[in-house]
């Protein structure tokens, strides 16, 4: 993915808004990727912790809106735990995915599950995987 | 310090009159004093007796029930009532055929709110929580802010259904929204947009017929009334004339008001 | 101390094993820990937004009751309730901002300051019961028995509420332990298995926790134990279809590190309602000869 960074591309109200739901500093990350190395998920992101963090840092938020990054975040707390600058990067994740829903998209339809899939599944994965993806 | 603007005295008294029983156009009025209040309705102020409960207030500021209105004796939840008093920020709900008019409330009626309504075939159900699950998966985006609760004309603790729901407990959640009257206030206030009154109604059918035990008495008296036990009884009381028909109603033995558990009638011919 | 339970809604009905086995070996030890009368779904994840209080009301709801009924630790055993109860705790302990408009608006509720403790299992043990006490009630040691020991996230992450150290957690080894079992040390012990994504993305969930499963053997575990009914839902329950679609993948008997605990007890069989899990869990048990009786 080729980004044109620009004055005219930097959404800045992506990054004040980021900043102010999670609460972390994006400009602390120094792109270590620890962060990504850590991610269970990281196999099945298009694009790792480490570079959502630069995204935000440029407020590149229309590349942040096609990543899947955020919906495949399992909010694990690994890259937490270990980032080296102490952002909470599960945060951050959580904030991007904010974004979305407070503009009341859902990322998954409650209407649309098939009964089979809710029969199988357990309270918490409903309750956890709405407060997650839905508005 | 209270910001609430004092209310109470800005009705004048008046003359309210109604006819007295018997209702000839040149028969003697009876005449009450009442105080009338003012009270605004969808944001317009009208004046009213101060006695009147909502619903007869409306009909008395000139609405028209032509639907909206149902049993007038607080059991079918059609006229669920939304008002706030004046320098309150709480959200009041009452039924309009029960809750009495208070000074310069201002309300609105709300006949219905649009709830999901799941179908399904309910014999096809056997009772297990996971197909309320399945037919309402919603219900798991209740935060449990409590608003529906609060809301509920019923004071049915609504949140507590839904949870009851959610663990699986139907027996529970049958018996906590078993006042229920489907009136739609707790949809309206649901930040998870549940349909809560549906869920429970389900709830209580599920109850109803597959977890609570059969009535054995019940299925003996089916059987009994097939056998034809019953039968003779009801072709005499078939043949018999009007005039004897009243009279063995009127003479007939009726159940004592305290009476004991054993209590039978003298004569079992018929039972 | 006066201690209640807080079960969590999974606990009563898909995980009702992890419920049983936890009392019935509570019972053996006797501790007496009895359910909250009135309680709610925690909501099963922590707020991580901090303009985000609507999502805290249901957890701190749970410990306004837990107060009320005169409760001053709560117990808990699914790891998700766990987190989000002892988050929402620290919360309501720590940031007086936060917690005077969560009090303001469960205006209904007394307000709460976070003095209930919220405690897992597995801490109540170590710190309330202690390890020889655990060896003591053992009936049964589970000698031969290699279990590969997973916490996965919510146990130990974040710092402020892990039961244990976040990257080198001994706690889950110290029970296998002192049932006589062998802690199968793995990579994946404090990875994710996916959590909520069977539900978003079912297909990634069951690769990672595929993935999981197979760090386990391949460290030589016979079986893996866990607390949280989302792991056994991922790592257990979905195995027919890990079967399915993974050549290399093999049956690996899961448990509930409290149905260890109640076979070591030898508690009743009923108890663990093994007819929750796959019928490799009982299998494992009866060739190891751990099992007394045969469930019916
Ligand atoms: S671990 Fe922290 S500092 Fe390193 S890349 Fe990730 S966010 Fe940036
Ligand atoms: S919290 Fe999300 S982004 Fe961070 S390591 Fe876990 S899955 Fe990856
Ligand atoms: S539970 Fe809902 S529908 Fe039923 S009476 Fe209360 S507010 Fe109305
Ligand atoms: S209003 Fe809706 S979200 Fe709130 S407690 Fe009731 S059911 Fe749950
Ligand atoms: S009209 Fe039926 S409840 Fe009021």
């Amino acid at each position: 993915m080729s980004l044109l960074i620009a004055l005219r591309t930097i959404n800045d109200e992506m990054r004040r808004k980021i900043k102010e739901i999670s609460g972390q500093d994006i400009s602390k990350c120094f792109q270590c990727g620890t962060c990504s190395a850590s991610c269970p998920m990281e196999e099945h992101l298009q694009a790792p912790p480490r570079r959502i963090m630069t995204l935000i840092q440029f407020g590149q938020s229309e590349a942040l809106d096609l990543l899947n990054t955020p919906w495949v975040c399992a909010s694990c707390h690994n890259c937490m735990v270990r980032c080296p600058r102490g952002i909470d990067i599960t945060r951050v994740m959580e904030a991007i995915r904010l974004l979305r829903l407070r503009q009341n998209i859902n990322q998954v339809e409650p209407s649309n599950l098939q009964p089979e899939e809710v029969v199988d599944l357990p309270q918490i994965a409903m309750v956890s995987g709405f407060r997650k993806m839905t508005s | 310090m209270s910001k609430r603007p004092s209310v109470g005295s800005t009705g004048e008294d008046q003359i309210f009159r109604r006819p007295s029983a018997g209702g000839a156009a040149e028969a003697p009025v009876e005449e009450i004093e009442v105080r009338m209040i003012p009270i605004y309705i969808m944001g317009k102020r009208y004046e009213v007796p101060e006695t009147l409960t909502i619903m007869k207030a409306m009909e008395y500021a000139g609405f028209q029930y032509i639907r909206g209105c149902g049993c007038r004796g607080g059991v079918c939840g059609a006229c669920a009532t939304v008002y706030r008093k004046p320098g309150d920020y709480k959200i009041y709900t009452g039924l309009a055929c029960q809750t009495v008019v208070e000074p310069e409330m201002y309300l609105t009626q709300l006949p219905f709110y649009p709830a999901n309504r799941a179908i399904y075939e309910f014999n096809e159900l056997t009772g297990k929580p996971e197909e309320v699950h399945a037919l309402y998966p919603e219900l798991f985006r209740c935060v449990a802010c409590n608003a529906c609760s609060k809301v509920c004309p019923m004071d049915v603790e609504v949140m507590d259904y839904i949870a009851a729901v959610k663990r699986g407990d139907l027996k529970a959640a049958s018996e906590i929204s078993f006042d229920c009257i489907q009136c739609g206030l707790c949809a309206s206030r649901c930040m998870g947009e549940l349909p809560q009154y549906h869920i429970g109604q389900l709830v209580r059918r599920i109850n109803g017929a597959y977890l609570t035990p059969r009535a054995e008495h019940l299925a003996t008296m089916v059987a009994n009334i097939e056998a034809g036990r019953y039968k003779e009884c009801l072709d005499k009381v078939k043949g018999l004339d009007a005039d004897t028909l009243r009279n063995i109603y009127q003479e007939r033995e009726l159940e004592p008001a305290v009476a004991g558990e054993d209590w039978t009638p003298k004569s079992n011919e018929c039972l | 101390m006066k201690l209640g339970y807080y079960p969590g809604c999974t606990l009563k009905t898909k995980a009702k094993n992890l419920e049983d086995s936890a009392l019935a070996s509570l019972e053996v030890l006797g501790i007496e820990a009895t359910e909250l009368e009135r309680w709610n779904c925690c909501g099963a994840v922590y707020s991580l937004a901090d303009d985000d209080l609507i999502h805290i009301v249901a957890p701190v709801r749970d410990l306004i009751r837990a107060q009320q009924q005169g409760y001053d630790t709560v117990i808990t055993l699914c790891s998700m309730c766990y987190n989000t109860l002892a988050r929402a705790n620290e919360l309501m302990k720590n940031d007086e901002e936060k917690r005077n408009t969560l009090n303001d608006f469960m205006d209904e509720e007394p307000d709460y300051f976070g003095d209930v403790k919220v405690v897992h299992f597995l801490n109540f043990l170590e710190d309330e019961v202690g390890w020889d006490k655990v060896k003591e009630a053992v009936k049964v040691p589970l000698n031969g028995l290699k279990v590969a020991p997973y916490y996965g996230c919510t146990l130990l992450r974040p710092k402020e509420v892990g039961i244990d150290h976040p990257d080198n957690p001994v706690m889950f080894h110290k029970f296998l332990n002192a049932l006589g079992a062998e802690a199968v040390d793995f990579d994946s012990a404090t990875e994710c298995c996916s959590a909520y994504q069977s539900l978003a993305h079912p297909d990634i969930a069951l690769k990672v926790s595929y993935d999981i499963l197979q760090d386990a053997t391949n460290k030589g575990a016979d079986a893996l134990a866990l607390a949280c009914p989302l792991c056994d839902y991922n790592l257990g329950r979905k195995q027919g279809k890990m079967l399915e679609m993974f050549e290399s993948a093999n049956e690996v008997p899961i448990y509930y590190f409290t149905h260890l605990m109640a076979v070591a007890f030898g508690v009743p069989i009923d108890r663990n309602h093994f007819e929750l899990n796959r019928e490799s869990s009982v299998e494992l048990l009866k060739l190891k000869n751990l099992l007394s009786e045969v469930p019916a």
